[in-house]
C-alpha cells in the first residue's frame, strides 16, 4: 500500500486538453507560487457534488459555494478546530482540502463559538422560519431578473418618466446581480448548514460512545425526518398520476409519443384540469434537476417535461395495477420511534438517558434544514439561474458573440463582464462590437478542450493523507474518513478479487445484473430488477427506485442524498465505493450488502 | 393400576413444579413456554429419582460407602464414587413411573415423525438445599441416545452421576447429607446440529449493549464451549439486525456425529473436516439474524443479557431450522458500567465533539 497520493504537480494533462488552465480562474489553480503548501497537502475530488469536469462559468457556482462554507467555519461561527475547506481545480475536476485550525488557537476559539453558534442553536425554529422566508425573496429576485437583449431604441417612456438609464445599463447590471445574487444563495447556504452538522455530530459521537458497533444507519435513522420537502416533487408524481387515473385521462399517457401529451391533454375541460392542478405542482417542485444541480447540463424536470411526464406515465400503469404509491408514513414514524426506544432503553443509566433525549432533540431541530435546503438551493434556486444564464445565452447567439446557447456557459464568469460591456458600447455608439470576431474560435477551442477533460478520470485524492481524517464537515458532507483514505490508497491491491467497499448506507443484501449509468441521460436504459451502479445519484432519480434492486455509487457517504434516497425507499445502497462504475460492467451479477458496505462481482 | 404423572412436557410444567425439576429442566421449561424455541422433550421429576432410591432399598448402605471418605483421600473417593454409582445404577424405576416415561418418549416419536426418536438425556440437579447447583456442566449428559430402554437406562446413568469424586468430596466437605440430594432428568430431542455455537446479547469484546455476538461452528456446539475448534464470530445489531461484524476463521475439524461401530451407537467425533468447509461461513445471513433475534427474546424475558446455547437442526426446513439449547445470565460484562458521562450542557458537548471527534479514531484501533 502507498503510503501517498500523487502530487497534483504530476498530474499530466489528457491529451488534446493542452490550455485547460486558461478555462478556470487563476486562484483555483495549483500554482508554483503555492506549491510547497500544496504539495504537502490532501486534496480529496469531491464527486458527490462534481463528478465531471466543470465548464468555465459553472466554477462559479462551485467557487461560491465551497467560499461560503469556509467563511461561516471561519468568520462568523469561529468552529474551534476547522478553518475552511481549500478549493482547487485540476484538468477541470474540483479537489478540497480541509484547513485545520492551528493548534494552539483552538482553545481561543471556543469562547467566541459558543457564544456564535449558540445563538444559532438556541433561536433555531425562528430563524430556521425567516431562512425560508429569505430564500423564496431570493428566488424571486433572481427571477425578477432581466437578461433579455437591447432594444434599437429605448422605449418612449424611458424618456417621458425621466429614468435616466437605459437598456445597456440593465444587462450589464441585471448580469452582476446575478452573480451578486448566486453569492448570496451560497451564503444562505452555509448560515445553518455547519451548525446543523456540528449538532448531528455531537449525537452521532454520543452513540458511538455508548454503542460502539452501532451502525451509523441507525444514527441517522433516529434523527432523519418522514416528511422531508425532497420527497415532495415524486409524491407530486404520484398525486398527479393518481389524478390521471381517477379523472380518466390516463390513456393520454403513451410513453412513446410523450411529446403530445399536453396537446392531448388540452383538447378537452378534464384534460385542462390536470394541466391546471400540473401547473401547481410545477412551480416550485419540478425545478428539480436530474443532477446535484451544480451542472448547467443536469437537466430540469420543468424544462425537460418528458422526464416528469415519463415517470407520471410509469405510476400510471402501477395505479392501474394496484399498487401503492403512498410512501408508508405511519409505518417510518413507528419504525423511527421503535429505533430510538430500544437504543434509550439499552443505555445505561438515566443520566445517560437524559443526554441522549437532549442531543437528539437538537439533532432533531436542526434535522429538517440539513434535510430540506438541497431543494431549495441546488434544485430551485440553480434552476432558475441556469434559465437566466440561457437568457443570456440568447442575447450572445443574437449578437454573433456564440453560435449556440449553451456556449454561454464556456465564458469564466468574470469575462462575461467584458463581453457584456463590449456588445453594450458597441450599441451605445452603433457600430460592431469586436466578440463576434474572437469568441466563436476561442469557443470552439475551449470546447475541444473540455471533451478532452471529460474523457479523463479524476484519481480520489492526491498528495499526503493526514494520519487521521478529523475535520468534522470532510467526515460528515463528503464521507471521507481515515478508512477511506486508505482504502482508496489500497485499491491496487484491493481490485483483484473483484470485490469492492463502501458504506453501508442502506440495508439488505440482494444479487442481481448491474446496470452501470453515468449520467441522468441514461435512466431510461434502467431495468426492472437491475441494480443501478453510477458514480452519485440524484434525489430527482427517485421514480427510478421503483424498478430497481439496489444502488452501488462511487462517491458519498451516510448522509449522502443517494443514502437518505435509498433508505426511503428501502433498497440496500453501498455508497462511496470509489470505483463502482469502474469495476463493475452492465449485465454482470453483482451481490451488494447494505449491512456490511460490500460489493462484489459473482461473474465476469 | 393408574400411571403417575412425573414426567412432564416442557411446554405444560406448571411454575410450582420449576422447584423439583432442576434448573436444566426448569428453564427449558421456561423458555418452551415464552415461545422460544427449545427442542421438544419432557422433564423426569425428581419423584422418579426420589421413588426409585426409595424402593432400592439401598440408600443407607450408599450412604456408608461416600458419607465419611475424606475429601482430600483421592484413592478413597475413586473407589467410593465407583461403588455408589454401581448402585444407583442397579436401582430399578418403578413400573408407575417407567410407564409416564415411556408414554412420553412414544409421544415425542410421534412428534418427530420417527419410529425411535434419538434423544439427548440431561441430568438437572435440583438447586434448593442442595450444593449441586454449583456443578452445572459437572453432571453427565448422554446425546444420542435411541430407544426407551436405552433412554431409562442413562436416565439412571445421569442419577449416578450425582456420585462423582468432586461431587462427593464437596458433599462431605460441607457436611451436606447425600441422602437430600435430588436429580430431575431432561429427555430432548436430539438436534442433529448443522451448526451450532454461542451467542451473547452483549458484545463481549467491549460490553456494547446493542449488539448480538456469535460464535458459531459446524457440526456440535461442544467444540465451540470447549475451545477445540475457532468458530466462525459474527456481530449483529440487536435493533436494526444488521450484521455489522463478520470473522471467518479455518474450520479445520468439527464435532460431528459418527456411525457406531458394529451397529452401536453412533457417537460425536471430532471429525477433519473437507476443504470446501473449512473456509465456508457456518451460518447463512438469515441465520445469523434468526439467532440473534431469538438470544435477543431471551434477553427481554429474563430482562437481563444472555449468554445462549443454540443449534441449527439439519433436519428442520429453513426458517424454522434454528433451536434454542440453553440460556444463562452473562456475568462479566452486565455487573460493569458503560456509561458515555457526555457534559450536560449541550453546546459544551457539541465544541468535545468537534474538538475530539469520536469517528477520527475509527481508522487508528486494530482491526
Amino acid at each position: 500500500m502507498a503510503d501517498r497520493f500523487d502530487s497534483p504537480y504530476d498530474i499530466q494533462t489528457p491529451p488534446g486538453a493542452e490550455g485547460w488552465e486558461e478555462l478556470y480562474s487563476y486562484s483555483s489553480l495549483f500554482t508554483e507560487s503555492r506549491r510547497d503548501y500544496e504539495d504537502g497537502g490532501f486534496w480529496f475530488h469531491d464527486g458527490v457534488h462534481w463528478p465531471e469536469a466543470l465548464t468555465p462559468w459553472d466554477t462559479t457556482l462551485f467557487e461560491f459555494a465551497i467560499a461560503s462554507l469556509s467563511q461561516y467555519n471561519t468568520r462568523h461561527y469561529v468552529i474551534p478546530p476547522a478553518l475552511g475547506v481549500d478549493f482547487r481545480i485540476l484538468n477541470g475536476y474540483v479537489y478540497l482540502s480541509p484547513v485545520p485550525a492551528p493548534m494552539e488557537e483552538i482553545e481561543g476559539r471556543v469562547p467566541e463559538f459558543l457564544e456564535r453558534a449558540g445563538h444559532y442553536f438556541q433561536n433555531w425554529d425562528s430563524l430556521y422560519d425567516d431562512w425560508l422566508v429569505k430564500i423564496r425573496d431570493l428566488v424571486q429576485q433572481l427571477s425578477a431578473l432581466d437578461l433579455s437583449g437591447l432594444p434599437s431604441r429605448e422605449p418612449l417612456e424611458v424618456i417621458t418618466s425621466g429614468a435616466g438609464q437605459g437598456s445597456g445599463n440593465r444587462l450589464l447590471s441585471a448580469y452582476h446581480r446575478l452573480l451578486d445574487h448566486a453569492l448570496t444563495l451560497w451564503q444562505y447556504h452555509f448560515e445553518f448548514l455547519n451548525l446543523g452538522y456540528a449538532a448531528y455530530l455531537d449525537f452521532f459521537g454520543f452513540c458511538k460512545a455508548a454503542f460502539p458497533s452501532i451502525p451509523d444507519l441507525a444514527i441517522a435513522k433516529m434523527v432523519a425526518g418522514v416528511d422531508v420537502d425532497l420527497f415532495r416533487p415524486d409524491d407530486e408524481l404520484k398525486r398527479l398520476a393518481r389524478l390521471a387515473v381517477s379523472s380518466g385521462v390516463d390513456d393520454r399517457f403513451d410513453v412513446g409519443a410523450i411529446e403530445q401529451t399536453f396537446e392531448k391533454l388540452a383538447s378537452d375541460e378534464v384534460g385542462a384540469a390536470w394541466i391546471a392542478e400540473w401547473e401547481k405542482a410545477a412551480e416550485p417542485w419540478f425545478n428539480f434537476s436530474t443532477g446535484s444541480g451544480f451542472y448547467h447540463s443536469d437537466k430540469i424536470w420543468i424544462e425537460n417535461v418528458e422526464v416528469p411526464l415519463g415517470y407520471i406515465a410509469d405510476y400510471i400503469v402501477k395505479v392501474k395495477e394496484g399498487v401503492d404509491l403512498n410512501r408508508p408514513v405511519a409505518a417510518l414514524h413507528v419504525e423511527r420511534d421503535r429505533v430510538v426506544g430500544e437504543y434509550r432503553e439499552l443505555l445505561d443509566s438515566d443520566e445517560d438517558r437524559e443526554a441522549f433525549d437532549a442531543k437528539l432533540g437538537l439533532s432533531r431541530t436542526v434535522f429538517p434544514y440539513v434535510e430540506n435546503h438541497n431543494f431549495y438551493v441546488e434544485h430551485w434556486a440553480h434552476s432558475v439561474i441556469w434559465r437566466k444564464m440561457r437568457d443570456l445565452g440568447n442575447v450572445l447567439v443574437e449578437a454573433g458573440f456564440i453560435a449556440e446557447v449553451e456556449d454561454v456557459f464556456m465564458f469564466k464568469r468574470a469575462e462575461l463582464s467584458d463581453v457584456l460591456f463590449d456588445l453594450y458600447s458597441a450599441w451605445a455608439v452603433g457600430t460592431k462590437p469586436a466578440g463576434p470576431g474572437r469568441w466563436p474560435a476561442e469557443i470552439e477551442r475551449r470546447h475541444g478542450i473540455h471533451d478532452a477533460l471529460k474523457q479523463w478520470s479524476a484519481p480520489p485524492a492526491l498528495g499526503i493523507p493526514p494520519e487521521v481524517v478529523t475535520e468534522p464537515f470532510t467526515v460528515m458532507l463528503w464521507g471521507i474518513t481515515s478508512d477511506s483514505v486508505s482504502a482508496w490508497l489500497s485499491s491496487g491491491d484491493e481490485s483483484a478479487d473483484g470485490s469492492l467497499s463502501g458504506f453501508a448506507a442502506s440495508p439488505g443484501l440482494v444479487e442481481g445484473p448491474a446496470r452501470v449509468i453515468f449520467s441522468a441521460d441514461q435512466i431510461s436504459e434502467i431495468e426492472d430488477g437491475e441494480i443501478l451502479v453510477a458514480p452519485l445519484t440524484a434525489p430527482s432519480w427517485a421514480p427510478v427506485f421503483g424498478k430497481i434492486k439496489a444502488t452501488v455509487t462511487d462517491v458519498g457517504g451516510m448522509m449522502s442524498h443517494a443514502a437518505i434516497v435509498c433508505r426511503e425507499y428501502g433498497l440496500p445502497a453501498v455508497t462511496g465505493t470509489a470505483f463502482g462504475t469502474k469495476t463493475i460492467k452492465t449485465g454482470q451479477v453483482i451481490r451488494v450488502d447494505g449491512n456490511t458496505g460490500k460489493v462484489q462481482v459473482l461473474d465476469d | 393400576m393408574t400411571d403417575s404423572v412425573t414426567a412432564v412436557v416442557f411446554g405444560s410444567l406448571a411454575s410450582e413444579q420449576h422447584t423439583k425439576v432442576g434448573g436444566k429442566c426448569a428453564s427449558l421449561a421456561t423458555m418452551s413456554q415464552a415461545g422460544m424455541p427449545v427442542p421438544p422433550g419432557f422433564a423426569v421429576l425428581t419423584e422418579v429419582f426420589a421413588d426409585a432410591k426409595e424402593a432400592s432399598g439401598l440408600m443407607p448402605r450408599l450412604n456408608e460407602l461416600v458419607a465419611h471418605i475424606h475429601p482430600e483421600d483421592q484413592a478413597a473417593l475413586k473407589v467410593g464414587a465407583e461403588a455408589a454409582r454401581e448402585i444407583v445404577l442397579s436401582w430399578e424405576i418403578p413400573e408407575r413411573h417407567e410407564n409416564c416415561i415411556r408414554r412420553m418418549y412414544d409421544d415425542l416419536c410421534t412428534l418427530s415423525g420417527l419410529d425411535q426418536v434419538p434423544v439427548a438425556v440431561r441430568s438437572s440437579a435440583t438447586a434448593e438445599d442442595s450444593p449441586d447447583a454449583s456443578f452445572a456442566g459437572e453432571h453427565d449428559t448422554y446425546l444420542w441416545v435411541v430407544g426407551i430402554d436405552d433412554v431409562l437406562d442413562r436416565i439412571k446413568a445421569c442419577w449416578a452421576s450425582l456420585y462423582t469424586e468432586r461431587a462427593i468430596a464437596y458433599r462431605n466437605q460441607m457436611g451436606y447429607d447425600h441422602a437430600q440430594v435430588d436429580m430431575a432428568v431432561a429427555v430432548q430431542k436430539m438436534v442433529r446440529p448443522r451448526s451450532a455455537g454461542v451467542a451473547f446479547t452483549l458484545d463481549p469484546t467491549n460490553g456494547d449493549r446493542s449488539g448480538i455476538c456469535i460464535d458459531s461452528a459446524w457440526g456440535f456446539g461442544e467444540g465451540v464451549v470447549s475451545g477445540d475448534v475457532t468458530p466462525d464470530n459474527f456481530l449483529v445489531d440487536k435493533v436494526m439486525w444488521t450484521i455489522n461484524r463478520r470473522t471467518l476463521s479455518p474450520k479445520t475439524h468439527a464435532h460431528l456425529l459418527v456411525d457406531g461401530v458394529d451397529g452401536g451407537l453412533p457417537k460425536v467425533d471430532l471429525v477433519e473436516l473437507p476443504e470446501d468447509q473449512v473456509h465456508a461461513p457456518s451460518l447463512t445471513d438469515e441465520e445469523i439474524v434468526a439467532i440473534a433475534r431469538m438470544a435477543r427474546q431471551a434477553e427481554k424475558h429474563y430482562c437481563c443479557p444472555q449468554d445462549i446455547e443454540w443449534a441449527v437442526d439439519a433436519d428442520l426446513p429453513d426458517g424454522e431450522n434454528v433451536v434454542l439449547l440453553q440460556a444463562r445470565p452473562e456475568t462479566v460484562w452486565s455487573k460493569k458500567s458503560r456509561g458515555v458521562h457526555a457534559k450536560a450542557d449541550s453546546m459544551a458537548s457539541i465544541v468535545d465533539t468537534l474538538v475530539n471527534p469520536l469517528y477520527a479514531r475509527k481508522g487508528s484501533q486494530p482491526a
